[in-house]
């Protein structure tokens, strides 16, 4: 039986037939605690002894020279960048993520398909044409739901500096006000993580709690998971 | 998993029209164009051409993943893609809405073409440019394999890797592995035409009947106001003058 396949039609001249490794993702809004999380969370797997490789939003050898371009001038229009943010995940899928997993590696993914299925719905793409694109994503192992309301958001995101312009949603019609436009963009974006996680069956973890005590958690329910998934070649001795 | 909407379903609502001609390199298909928009600005039309591959933002990631030889068949599918639906929003949309006629060199249906003969699903790809609209007229320059590839081959001295297909591995001589990979997109160009209702063009004809047949598989679409405009001025110009 295959390890993995894609959720959609597949990857094109790529087989899925060695892939061994497990896919974690950790998903959740902007200023959540996602990076402290998954730096936890990859210090333990690897106390624990395993392989651990990791990859995030736009860090594509392909792409990310190019978004960061655009993002500086906003001068991509908006379904331009919802192709682009799939043209980088796509590479990273293919360049790392499939290779990690070929290796045998724990592959965790701060954000996958689902932050950018949200973010592109929120700026107006049809969500039906936007999870058809990323249908060539894995299906992951497990996806982790770092859930927060926006009112638990704000102190934390303020006390990491000033609201930023992309995750203010500025650049779409919600006014001029950025702490405004904040709360308005983050809600939706959150609500859409919300349907999403019914969705596609996300664990949800509440991340209003003590960082301590969701990184617990979290370290808990995975090494749970790699425990009870033990891929077949990982086992040649009994 | 709903019904997801596909490529087809928007079409042009404003007072501009779009035309798009397509066809494998060699088809003859971009000189046609050039002279239908010296014939339509003669006309007194507004013009406005597309090229594929022409939003600067994108342009320089496509150009790192063809020299790095980065790109796999999802990725060159996507980042052309992308290119693609900038154009559609900066620059054929807001032009059809200011009643232009856009021409267009290549449209959506040279992805379907060369991103299914790289592998890509033909349904996924369609669906991926779901947000394009559907052209006034779309017309496919047919020509056989043998006449497109020795005008192209007979003149151009070196053929690039995507452009050969040697992503593919086809062949290991480019010029073997380019001519393998054309008949695969002709092949994909031919189950295109019935599905999208393209209008078929005799590219063996000699060029000024070719030209004479586009202009009249045109003219039908063409906004009469524009002449008269220009017949009006053309009026005022006399009686100013």
């Amino acid at each position: 039986m295959k390890r993995f396949e894609s959720y959609g039609g597949g990857l094109p001249g790529v087989s899925l037939d060695d892939l061994s490794g497990w896919l974690i993702v950790v998903e959740g809004t902007d200023g959540v605690g996602r990076t402290t999380h998954v730096n936890r969370l990859r210090a333990h797997l690897e106390r624990l002894g395993y392989a651990v490789a990791e990859t995030g939003l736009s860090r594509s050898d392909l792409a990310s020279r190019g978004i960061h371009r655009a993002k500086q001038g906003n001068t991509l229009g908006s379904n331009a960048f919802n192709l682009f943010y799939a043209t980088d995940f796509a590479d990273r899928l293919q360049q790392q993520i499939v290779p990690a997993l070929r290796s045998g590696f724990v592959m965790i993914t701060d954000r996958y398909i689902y932050s950018l299925i949200a973010r592109a719905i929120v700026r107006g793409a049809d969500p039906d044409w936007i999870k058809k694109v990323y249908s060539v994503a894995l299906r992951p192992d497990a996806v982790y739901y770092l859930r927060i309301d926006v009112e638990n958001l704000v102190p934390r995101v303020l006390a990491d500096g000033p609201f930023d312009y992309w995750e203010s949603g500025m650049d779409l019609p919600m006014g001029e006000d950025l702490y405004e436009s904040f709360i308005q963009y983050q809600s939706r974006v959150i609500a859409e993580l919300d349907g999403l996680a019914r969705e596609y069956g996300f664990q949800t973890l509440d991340a209003t709690r003590d960082v301590d005590a969701i990184s617990e958690d979290l370290c808990a329910r995975v090494s749970r998971l790699l425990q009870d998934r033990r891929p077949a070649l990982a086992t040649p001795l009994s | 998993m709903k019904h997801v909407e596909t490529y087809g379903q928007i079409p042009n609502q404003s007072p501009g029209r779009l035309f798009i001609v397509e066809g494998i390199d060699g088809s003859g298909k971009s000189t046609q164009l050039t002279l239908l928009a010296q014939w339509l600005r003669s006309q007194g039309h507004r013009v406005v051409f597309s090229e594929w591959n022409s939003s600067p933002i994108v342009r320089a990631t496509t150009a790192r993943g063809k020299k790095r030889r980065l790109l796999t068949p999802l990725t060159f599918s996507l980042i052309h893609a992308t290119d693609f639906s900038d154009r559609v929003e900066r620059d054929i949309v807001p032009a059809l809405k200011a009643g232009a006629i856009v021409l267009a060199d290549r449209y959506v249906y040279t992805a379907f073409a060369r991103d299914v003969a790289r592998g890509v699903d033909p349904a996924w790809v369609r669906a991926l440019y779901r947000f394009a609209t559907v052209p006034t007229l779309a017309v496919y320059f047919r020509v056989p394999l043998d006449v497109a590839l020795y005008r192209i081959l007979s003149g151009r001295p070196k053929l690039k890797w995507y452009e050969a297909g040697m992503d593919l591995n086809l062949h290991p001589d480019t010029t073997e592995s380019y001519k393998l990979f054309q008949a695969r997109i002709q092949a994909e160009y031919e189950r295109i035409v019935p599905e999208f209702g393209l209008e078929v063009m005799d590219a063996t004809r000699p060029v000024e009947i070719q030209q004479r047949l586009l202009r009249q598989l045109v003219t039908p679409h063409l906004n009469p106001a524009a002449s008269r405009e220009q017949s009006r001025r053309a009026v005022v110009a006399e009686t100013g003058g």
